[in-house]
């Protein structure tokens, strides 16, 4: 790869160990995959919530903080996605205090290389939209493909220590959706029904990613009329990403990059188009079935909800009461949360016996141990994501719309 | 001493991660994510549907599909190599940044985009040699199999 004077002075360690180690390690990737060169990131999205970091992460992020000043600290602005334990209500979710204690030591280790705690996913909605044409660095895979597709703005998935070493070095290597030639369309899908509920839009999102196959995919939506919203397209996107690996998107006469069909392709001849309906998508939700004898938890997250969505649920909420068998959690950003506080959203939602989380998401909270602790198996959610990750730590997942969730959570079954 | 012996094959890939390394093969055609499909603590495929739902990975040299899923691989493959509950190596027929970047991270040996279909190539059980500076996999199999390209010939002494 080619460096020039700064990215030599980190190899050759004259900017510390945490930098030379950072580009060391980008510079691998970089060749793995064909990268000439870096490019600067104006910011970083950071994944490294303490499930995921274990004993041995901490201990190397605690590594990094406690070098010099001038070593340790982040180049560039640095925001972080959900944490694993939310200090208000892990005793109530019988988390355990080993790992609060790790988290906390995880936070201290990042607060002392300036990285700015936001613990959100939808950084895109609450915290610094994206510039169209911006080099990020991103770490959440529905961010990236929100930041890519929705707002233009570049980034490959950044996974935590890739996302640290951004931070570290201010710069990535160019490959991936840094180059324009792999932001074009390869699949194009006609969709002959629009969704219409957030669940719906996930799960298309699923079903369009299950066809696409890997991260080296653009799939292309032609049929879209007028704009969704930006929590139908946060939906879409983080079960496509999930599902399909998939980065980017192009919606035909939605999305700045694809203002007709053509542009999606960059004027090559588009491929033949797989064509989806609604019997794709009730064979999506039918594929999980139903949860009619009981429902253990109930979960709105993956990604975060936005305002809108948290009073979506508050209304549908209001004056019900959960039952006694059944837990109800939604999840959102601390800023986010604070707006619900003041708004009486949050006032509603425990009222009706529902617990309202702030910077965490459930599927980075210790989800095995998390159902253990509760007895929770048979889990209801609006999100396509979560039903994709969520059965490798022992839940039994089943999809339905915000109002199906609401009422099982009242009901304690569907 | 009778040295059985076995067929040698070489298939070349996309240089990639890590140092020279030889295990115990554990195929699938399925793909991967560690966040979505591993029981970290147990060294198990947990996933239900996953083909090597209850098989052990820990030692193995790891061949699978291609990436899927999240981010969090990138943290989990060194966090699992710490414990010593990591895979050997790990070969893809197609990566994601993810894949790379876990490997890079946990200096894991790691490569992908093979001149076939690398979990056609490779049979759980088999030998393998992963060097990924070279970009090079080397597979002792007990019998030839039909239709394994890129091989070459040769036979090794076990």
């Amino acid at each position: 790869m080619k460096l020039d004077r700064e990215e030599r002075a980190m190899r050759d360690g004259q900017r510390g160990p945490a930098r030379e180690e950072a580009i060391r390690q980008q510079m691998a990737v970089g060749r793995v995959f064909d990268a000439e060169d870096f490019v600067e990131v104006a910011h970083v999205h950071l994944m490294a919530d303490t499930e995921s970091l274990g004993e041995s992460g901490v201990e190397w992020l605690e590594s990094i903080a406690r070098l010099p000043e001038a070593e340790r600290r982040v180049r560039v602005p640095t925001v972080t996605d959900p944490r694993g334990i939310d200090f208000c209500a892990y005793r109530r979710l019988k988390q355990e205090e080993r790992m609060a204690a790790l988290e906390r030591r995880a936070i201290a280790a990042f607060e002392s290389m300036g990285i700015l705690m936001t613990d959100t996913c939808i950084n895109y909605q609450s915290v610094l939209p994206p510039v169209r044409g911006e080099h990020l660095a991103y770490g959440d895979t529905g961010s990236t493909i929100y930041a890519n597709s929705v707002l233009g703005a570049r980034s490959n998935f950044e996974g935590g220590p890739a996302a640290l070493a951004a931070a570290l070095t201010g710069r990535v290597p160019r490959y991936g959706c840094h180059l324009d030639e792999h932001r074009r369309g390869t699949h194009l899908f006609e969709v002959r029904h629009r969704p219409r509920t957030w669940s719906d839009w996930g799960a298309l999102g699923a079903v369009v990613g299950k066809r696409t196959g890997d991260y080296w995919s653009v799939p292309v939506l032609a049929g879209i009329e007028g704009a969704p919203t930006s929590d139908e397209l946060k939906h879409f996107g983080a079960a496509l990403a999930s599902y399909g690996s998939v980065p980017m998107f192009h919606m035909a006469g939605v999305t700045p990059e694809a203002p007709d069909l053509a542009s999606a392709f960059d004027g090559r001849p588009p491929p033949a188009a797989i064509s989806l309906g609604q019997e794709d998508v009730d064979a999506f939700y039918a594929s999980f079935g139903r949860h009619e004898d009981r429902v253990d938890v109930v979960v709105f997250a993956a990604p975060q909800l936005s305002l809108v969505e948290l009073q979506a649920v508050a209304r549908a909420l209001d004056g019900k009461r959960v039952h006694p068998r059944t837990s109800l959690l939604l999840a959102t950003s601390p800023e986010i949360k604070s707006a619900a506080d003041r708004m009486g959203i949050t006032a509603t939602v425990e009222a009706a016996g529902g617990v309202l989380l702030r910077g965490v998401c459930f599927y980075q909270m210790y989800a095995r141990e998390l159902g253990e602790a509760n007895g929770w198996t048979n889990l209801l959610t609006n999100s396509a994501k979560l039903v994709n990750i969520i059965s490798g730590y022992g839940y039994r997942p089943v999809l339905a719309t915000t109002e199906e969730c609401i009422e099982a959570a009242v009901r304690g079954r569907m | 001493m009778t040295a059985a012996r076995a067929r040698l094959l070489t298939i070349r890939g996309h240089p990639g991660i890590g140092p020279k390394v030889t295990g115990e093969a554990l195929v699938a055609k399925d793909d991967f994510s560690a966040r979505y499909d591993l029981d970290r603590v147990k060294g198990v495929f947990s996933r239900p549907g996953h083909r090597l739902h209850g098989e052990s990975y820990v030692g193995r040299v790891l061949v699978l599909n291609t990436a899927k899923g999240g981010v969090a691989t990138s943290w989990m493959l060194r966090e699992m190599s710490a414990r010593g509950m990591g895979p050997a190596a790990l070969l893809l027929n197609l990566a994601n940044p993810i894949m790379a970047q876990g490997a890079s991270f946990a200096d894991l040996p790691f490569m992908d985009r093979f001149e076939s279909d690398i979990t056609d190539a490779i049979a759980t059980g088999d030998r393998v040699t992963v060097d990924p500076v070279a970009g090079e996999v080397t597979v002792e199999a007990e019998s030839p199999r039909a239709g394994r390209p890129g091989e070459v010939a040769g036979e090794a002494e076990r």
